[in-house]
């Protein structure tokens, strides 16, 4: 089979696209992302619980947000660059791409039941129920399925890159619910409070809080890089296993 | 300062229950898949292994 190749100023950019190149430069990173999300996430829950003063409104029960938002944002931009390298999969057919997609799915998944586990326990004391058939809530609950009907469709298809192609397929078909969660606190009115932070207002928060927030932020990214990367070096040695490198990998290697 | 002891810190204002209660399930689900991502490395490289002795 021909390598797929896209020259621009003398460089093929998907050599950088092969498994092979891509394995170690993924190992050598994961522990700098790792480091720096544990780092962060202290931070962030320093200044989130020693720093950040009681919310007059709220009392204490305000500090869910420095695991709600971080979730809720992660949740949404988990599944955009993954149905991104999904269609990316289908659009050149590279290998990698489609690895990626597959390894942002589990972590993306995890990050959406976070952001409704953690609304849940913040609406029964704010709101008074755990949960309401709100446009933002429902929207959320609806990507929840997404990523798992993405993992159960690749999981029931044996050939990978056939796995690759059909989950790219619900990958892209789904981000059409990505704006519908964004945008639902303003299209409808929900029960869920607008947005707080945005790019073109300052945030209507006190500025400890915002920090908090926004440290938190940073290690859910951090996190979901790592792990990412990880979980794709798993499934190249998984899918991969024919090839000569990887086996010299694999006794190199130690788990 | 926004705690006076660490019963306080636990209690927070009340609201214990939920604080905690997002914040356990999120370091527990967190650590799981850590868990979870290392089983699959070691079982990938001991596939591996395994396929390499007979090549």
């Amino acid at each position: 089979m021909n390598q797929p190749t896209l020259v621009i100023g003398n460089v093929n950019w998907f050599k950088y696209a092969s498994p092979q190149t891509f394995y170690p430069l993924a190992g050598a990173a994961i522990p700098w992302f790792g480091w720096a999300a544990a780092a962060l996430c202290a931070a962030g829950l320093y200044v989130g619980f020693f720093v950040a003063p009681t919310d007059f409104q709220q009392g204490e029960s305000y500090r869910i947000i420095f695991i709600h938002v971080p979730a809720a944002w992660m949740s949404m931009f988990i599944y955009v660059v993954m149905a991104f390298w999904a269609g990316v999969g289908l659009a050149f057919n590279t290998r990698l791409s489609g690895m990626m997609a597959s390894a942002l799915a589990p972590t993306g998944a995890l990050f959406t039941f976070v952001a409704l586990w953690s609304g849940a326990l913040w609406g029964k004391p704010t709101w008074g129920a755990w949960w309401v058939w709100d446009a933002r809530l429902t929207s959320e609950l609806i990507l929840l399925f997404l990523y798992f009907g993405f993992m159960a469709l690749q999981a029931a298809i044996d050939d990978p890159r056939r796995a690759d192609r059909a989950g790219a397929v619900l990958a892209l078909v789904g981000v059409v619910n990505i704006p519908i969660i964004y945008f639902s606190v303003q299209w409808w009115n929900t029960l869920h409070q607008g947005a707080s932070v945005s790019l073109t207002r300052a945030p209507t928060m006190a500025a400890t809080m915002f920090t908090g927030m926004i440290l938190m932020a940073l290690a859910a990214w951090m996190y979901s890089i790592a792990a990412a990367l990880h979980r794709s070096r798993s499934i190249i040695l998984e899918r991969e296993r024919n090839a000569d490198w990887i086996g010299q990998a694999a006794r190199r290697e130690r788990p | 300062m926004n705690w006076n002891s660490w019963a306080e810190f636990w209690a927070m204002g009340g609201y214990g229950l939920y604080v905690w209660g997002s914040y356990g399930v999120t370091t527990a689900l967190v650590a799981v898949e850590i868990v979870m991502l290392r089983v699959r490395r070691r079982n990938a490289l001991a596939a591996l292994r395994g396929e390499g002795g007979h090549r």
